[in-house]
């Protein structure tokens, strides 16, 4: 049957890659890489800030007395430790403390003299989320100079604006799959006119739209997934890159943008749907196209 | 015999300009030999590509093989158009493929599985007298053997109706003669012919055939045998 074997792809003579669309393809494919891998990132990111780091906050006993402040830190790890929703506590001890100080401080951060309150880490579950007013309550009866920072408060707007740069990264690439399939249809049509004459003599012969479709969408098909796959390849030395600069930086919050092994997954698999895409575009310009003749 | 084509009052226009062929009105018997002839621009192309399914009728009705072929759904056409051979004007032959390939493309169209289309299309060479030129592309032929492949591509998957214009119109006369003689054999095994020529010195070199003749777009019938039932003087035609 038409469209299987070596002797009907004869049939379409032009030689693999001809004319520009694998190579546009290869470009839509290294913007849409990176657009994904963006998209992914910060999805992630957002999700990770928004469960992890939001559902932290750090107690801190600001009180000038030495002796009050440490007997408020351990009335306030005993009360935290008997709250329900409370599943961690970390008293910073004084050398984690000093280790803050000292990129704003410098040395002065390390004077022991220096009054510092007492900071408490805690880590709480969605229940203990749900029921910080309680806990804080309890928490200043034991301690009355005691503060809660509560991290997801400062962290709101940052996951906000991160979650509308992945939104935005997701718009980017529907945008690509748009213009991957609007080049697929002009490769298409152009194909169609190159071998008008062959077509018209299959038709006489008694082909069916569906042989016909099927020479051209293997063609471009293949087109498409051989450019795509030199984007991708692309795409991933920039992001690999780009990590690598991340990593350098050292930031907490920088360092939460990260691919898990998932998004890598997707960004492999894109090749592939980009193939299928240009597949099924191919297929229905083609028989859009024959439709219109007789 | 059975009217295998049958034409009423077809008419064909192109675009909004006088009608290229008016009032045709025909029928076309079973395995019979048909000469198509005209002068120049009578028409004779525009009724073979309606005869061929490449071109509606602007009026009337159409039957071949006894459906109603003007109302066609689309996609029943090509159901139709492997029952019927086409020999182009100029060839049509594809150039990059060889004129194995060429010769094989219909059983290709049609399903056939590779291994059972070799011997076929061997044989098929070998009686339009091609058997060594198998692998020759298009542009490597001569005019006559390009036809001859044309019209093995025509026969191969044995058409109930074989449709040839001016197959003669590019060769020498030995090579028309030759070529007349391949639709011959082809007509005793009972394919219905249809031969546009304007050469009508061919008219006579095939003794059973009919003759229809396009003029101004219109049909004449010198002989009758267009009529169906055919007239009972023409009955031995065909």
């Amino acid at each position: 049957m038409l469209g299987a074997s070596q002797a009907d792809r004869r049939l379409l003579p032009e030689g693999r890659l001809a004319g520009p669309m694998p190579w546009v393809i290869a470009i839509m494919m290294f913007l849409t890489a990176l657009a994904a891998a963006a998209g992914l990132a910060m999805g992630d990111a957002a999700h990770r800030l928004g469960g992890d780091l939001g559902r932290q906050v750090t107690v801190q006993i600001v009180a000038a007395d030495p002796g009050v402040r440490d007997r408020e830190a351990d009335a306030a790890q005993h009360v935290l430790a008997n709250q329900d929703g409370v599943s961690g506590l970390h008293k910073l001890g004084g050398d984690e403390m000093q280790a803050l100080l000292q990129p704003w401080l410098g040395d002065a951060g390390l004077d022991r003299d220096l009054p510092l309150p007492a900071m408490i880490d805690v880590d709480l579950t969605d229940a203990g989320r749900a029921r910080l007013d309680r806990i804080a309550a309890a928490l200043v009866v034991a301690a009355p100079h005691a503060r809660i920072d509560d991290h997801a408060s400062w962290l709101a707007p940052l996951v906000a604006l991160i979650r509308s740069l992945g939104l935005l990264a997701g718009g980017i690439v529907a945008m690509m799959v748009g213009a991957t399939a609007a080049a697929v249809v002009l490769a298409a049509r152009s194909a169609l006119n190159t071998h008008r004459q062959t077509i018209d003599v299959m038709h006489m012969m008694g082909s069916t739209d569906a042989q016909v479709a099927r020479l051209f969408q293997r063609r471009l098909a293949l087109d498409a997934l051989f450019g795509a796959v030199v984007g991708l390849v692309g795409a991933i030395v920039v992001i690999l890159g780009i990590g690598r600069r991340l990593g350098e930086i050292g930031s907490g919050l920088v360092g939460s943008i990260t691919l898990p092994w998932t998004a890598w997954a997707a960004l492999l698999a894109l090749p592939i749907l980009a193939g299928l895409l240009a597949l099924a575009v191919a297929r229905i310009t083609v028989q859009r196209a024959l439709a219109r003749t007789l | 015999m059975a009217g295998i084509v049958q034409f009423e009052n077809v008419g064909l226009r192109y675009g909004t300009g006088a009608e290229t062929l008016s009032d045709l009105s025909f029928s076309l018997a079973q395995g019979s030999f048909y000469f198509l002839t005209g002068p120049s621009g009578a028409g004779k192309t525009s009724l073979l590509r309606m005869l061929y399914l490449s071109q509606r009728p602007s009026r009337g009705s159409i039957r071949l093989f006894g459906e109603d072929v003007v109302q066609l759904r689309r996609a029943r056409l090509p159901g139709f158009r492997r029952r019927i051979g086409v020999v182009f004007q100029d060839f049509r032959l594809i150039p990059h493929l060889s004129a194995f390939d060429n010769i094989a493309l219909p059983l290709r169209i049609a399903g056939v599985d590779e291994r059972d289309l070799v011997t076929p299309v061997r044989e098929m060479l070998a009686w339009v007298g091609l058997a060594d030129r198998a692998s020759a592309r298009p542009p490597t032929l001569s005019g006559g053997e390009q036809q001859r492949v044309a019209i093995a591509r025509a026969v191969i998957g044995r058409p109930e109706i074989l449709v040839a214009d001016e197959p003669t119109g590019n060769v020498d006369p030995e090579m028309a003669a030759r070529l007349l003689h391949l639709f011959d054999a082809l007509n005793t095994l009972g394919t219905t012919i249809v031969v546009a020529t304007h050469d009508i010195h061919l008219l006579s070199r095939v003794a059973s055939a009919n003759v229809m003749r396009l003029e101004h777009g219109q049909l004449q019938d010198p002989t009758g045998a267009l009529r169906y039932p055919p007239r009972a003087d023409a009955e031995g035609h065909g």
